[in-house]
């Protein structure tokens, strides 16, 4: 083996490393449950629940003081315990509710909302439940508190209860 | 508040102070005299000395709770106990960084005093390295991670530190592993400077021998203690994931391991001059590759950090750097190696540590493109792939096999030529003992493979043979053997473990029973308490067995409000022969748990057998020079 030419490899292929890794450094990588809590709301873009067509969060969060954005699916038995909560705050109108339905079957959801009252404004739909890993969900329901600037204020894991619920209602007070 | 002022100073102090020492030694390296070496000393001790201060102040801030540092406020909240608030200091990006400086401007002082007996001008060009990497790591910390950012207005609570590093294990694994990480950095700069004065010989490797012990045994109790967190803490029942975090600590103990047989052999017998120098080099870089690849956020895994690019960024450069430094200095510096050809014979103990240093790098190479590989590929692809157990078993187990036959018969060779070959018949009748041994545990009590049935011949022998050795060589090389058996036995506890392992999976409520073999697991109630900062479901389960004792076990879930996070605790009862491991885990509706019973045999030996194996390396640190 030329020790010259071999000399030449090592250097090329450590510049070569470098910038994949410099690259590699560029590209975002955020496939992980974190806690978001104090940082911006991610403008995700799903498709609408009803129409299909692609929607993006930039569009919807407009025009209230605070949003709440509320993971739900119809399999999911604390959801439903927390859906009257949802509804009473809707009549709040500081608060734009928005749904993501993760996970779920189209048929089963419409009967869900047909069943109970549909308190989201809008609602878009998770199929395979990644972006809701994206946002970092821990798993449903869960929901997101946002401020007029999106940016998130609380996040409540598990189902809203009677405790939870006065908390968002003196949040959006302020 | 005043703390936050003082740390941050101290470390401008020893930015300057780092900076005096760079330049003062490389000009002492023109003139003798222009430095008195007294006064460098003092100097090394300052900046020691600010590091502590830093350092403390860091500490303080964290157990008075002073939510106007970042630090603090990012990782403590005021319920958190004493005990973690004072490892939060380092259970964290800066603050971890700062005790990597710590432990970085300690060593090289104590290089510094312990070198007296090396030429003056290696050791001037070593501390002139070190300070190249300790000013790496100061403007780093200052520029892209100071640990001392003050807020304002001051927040009234703290955003709290992970739970699951709310570990004592945890507390002591990373300060453990960067004992380790630190004490190669010298073992690299040291090299770099004997390589550039030609001073790389037997007398460089019995003075540097001691330093290579250090850093491969903190690595290896590092290591050890990050895979017996991961086994309590993550309630997985696994110790070792080839996850990317966990290779990145494995590679450079690999390299590590090759390079303290080189050394070895460097003192003995003047050889493998440039393979101790690139081995050196190798080991602290892929150290701090290891850094980038975890701090950066470019892997992804469980063990998940602050993820920022700038951070990302800077280490790169940093990095890089360091490997091209090295690199043409190699290249430049090359011809100096005093070679004296000498040819090597088959059956010599060189030859075989020639040959472990092929199967290490081997193993190293699997596992380093096992790691970046999935880099690679995103970046030239798009395509996202995680590489997993499948990969590294089968291309590492196989190649096991004769490294495990080269290791037992290795160090019954001699050094330059083997005249007399005549314990043959002893290795021979040993070597089919553990053949017939190994067959007979996969035939009557496990489904092995072929492959693993092989591997555990391989092992038996191995562990057989450090026996014998043992107890007819004495004291003689003990150290050595002591490490070799452990490592045999660490073989032999993860693959019985593996072959043996037993496991049922159910979802319960109280009251229900499952079988599993000829005991009953009952589940009997469920409690509910309050600690300080979490809430705990505590389940009680029995588990019966025929004509034995009942056993309780105990798993708890915690759910934590700061962040709010569940973790599983596992119930773990350990035996000398095996651990039963029982863990809990919410189902949606909460109506029912999901538990999960595993019997593990050997449990307990592969932490003593990597206890067994550092213990090694201690007596080598301990052993007078002879």
């Amino acid at each position: 083996m030329n020790n010259r030419y071999f000399k030449y490899f090592i250097v090329i292929f450590l510049i070569f490393t470098f910038f994949i890794f410099y690259y590699g450094l560029k590209k975002k990588n955020f496939y992980t449950t974190e806690d978001i809590s104090i940082k911006k709301f991610p403008n995700l873009i799903l498709n609408d629940f009803y129409t299909d067509s692609t929607t993006s969060f930039d569009d919807i969060l407009k025009g209230s003081n605070y949003y709440l954005v509320n993971i739900w699916a119809s399999w999911c038995l604390p959801c439903r315990e927390e859906h009257p909560y949802l509804v009473q705050l809707k009549k709040n109108l500081s608060i734009k509710i928005i749904g993501i339905n993760y996970k779920d079957k189209r048929d089963n959801a419409l009967k869900f909302l047909d069943e109970y009252e549909n308190p989201y404004t809008v609602i878009l739909n998770d199929k395979d439940g990644t972006t809701s890993i994206e946002i970092g969900a821990y798993g449903v329901p869960e929901s997101f508190i946002l401020n007029e600037e999106k940016k998130i204020v609380k996040k409540i894991i598990g189902p809203i209860d009677k405790k939870k619920f006065n908390e968002i209602k003196k949040l959006i007070k302020k | 508040m005043i703390f936050n002022y003082l740390g941050n100073f101290a470390l401008l102090f020893c930015l300057i102070i780092s900076l005096v020492i760079f330049i003062t030694s490389i000009k002492s390296l023109n003139n003798k005299n222009f430095f008195l070496k007294k006064s460098l000393n003092e100097l090394l001790f300052l900046k020691f000395f600010f590091a502590i201060l830093s350092f403390s102040s860091l500490i303080i801030l964290f157990i008075i709770s002073e939510f106007s540092n970042e630090t603090v406020l990012n990782n403590s909240h005021i319920s958190k106990p004493l005990f973690y608030k004072i490892s939060g200091t380092w259970g964290n990006h800066e603050g971890s960084l700062l005790l990597w400086l710590l432990v970085l401007t300690f060593f090289t002082f104590f290089y510094f005093l312990n070198s007296k007996n090396r030429p003056t001008d290696e050791r001037l060009l070593t501390i002139m390295f070190q300070e190249v990497i300790i000013l790496g790591f100061l403007f780093f910390l200052l520029k892209a991670s100071n640990p001392f950012n003050i807020i304002y207005p001051v927040p009234k609570e703290g955003l709290g530190l992970n739970p699951i590093l709310q570990d004592p294990l945890l507390a002591i694994h990373p300060p453990v592993l960067y004992l380790g990480y630190v004490t190669t950095s010298i073992v690299f700069s040291s090299s770099l400077a004997g390589l550039i004065k030609g001073n790389i010989n037997n007398l460089w490797a019995k003075d540097i021998k001691k330093w290579v012990f250090i850093s491969w045994t903190f690595l290896t109790l590092g290591i050890l203690l990050g895979s017996i967190w991961a086994y309590y803490e993550l309630g997985w029942g696994g110790f070792w994931f080839w996850d990317p975090v966990e290779n990145i600590s494995l590679m450079p103990w690999l390299s590590l391991t090759a390079l303290v047989h080189c050394v070895l052999a460097l003192e003995k017998r003047s050889i493998l001059h440039s393979w101790t120098v690139i081995l050196s080099i190798i080991t602290f870089t892929l150290g701090i590759c290891g850094t980038f690849l975890v701090r950066s956020g470019i892997l992804n895994s469980v063990h998940t950090f602050a993820n920022d690019p700038e951070r990302g960024l800077y280490i790169l450069f940093f990095l890089f750097f360091l490997i091209f430094l090295s690199v043409f200095i190699y290249f430049i510096f090359e011809d100096k190696f005093k070679l004296n050809n000498k040819n090597l014979n088959v059956f010599t103990k060189e030859s075989s540590i020639i040959l472990n240093n092929w199967f290490v790098m081997y193993f190293l190479s699997v596992i380093l493109i096992g790691t970046i590989y999935p880099i690679f590929l995103e970046v030239l692809s798009n395509e996202k792939i995680s590489v997993g157990p499948p990969f590294f078993n089968k291309l590492i187990i196989p190649f096991l096999i004769p490294f495990l036959i080269f290791m037992s018969i290795g160090p019954n060779l001699k050094w330059i030529k083997n005249n007399h070959f005549t314990k043959k018949l002893k290795l021979i009748l040993i070597f089919i003992l553990s053949i017939i041994l190994s067959a007979l545990v996969s035939k009557f009590f496990g489904n092995a493979t072929l492959n693993i049935t092989i591997l555990l011949a391989a092992s038996f022998y191995l562990f057989f043979i450090t026996i014998k050795d043992l107890i007819k060589k004495g004291f003689k090389n003990y150290s050595q053997t002591i490490s070799h058996f452990g490592f045999s036995l660490l073989v032999l506890s993860i693959l019985l473990n593996s072959i043996f392992s037993n496991e049922v999976t159910s979802n319960m409520r109280v009251g229900d029973e499952i079988k599993f073999y000829d005991k009953i697991i009952k589940l009997q109630k469920l409690e509910n308490t309050t600690e300080a900062n979490f809430l705990k479901l505590i389940a009680y389960f029995k588990i019966e067995e025929k004509n034995k004792t009942e056993l309780v076990l105990e798993p708890e879930i915690r759910i934590y409000d700061k962040p709010v996070t569940i973790t599983s605790e596992a119930a773990i009862k350990t035996d000398i022969l095996k651990d039963r491991f029982l863990v809990i885990n919410l189902v949606k509706e909460n109506e029912y748990l999901n538990v999960r019973y595993q019997e593990k045999p050997f449990m307990l030996w592969i932490w003593i057998s990597a206890i067994i194996i550092s213990l090694g390396g201690i007596i080598n640190i301990f052993k007078k020079n002879e």
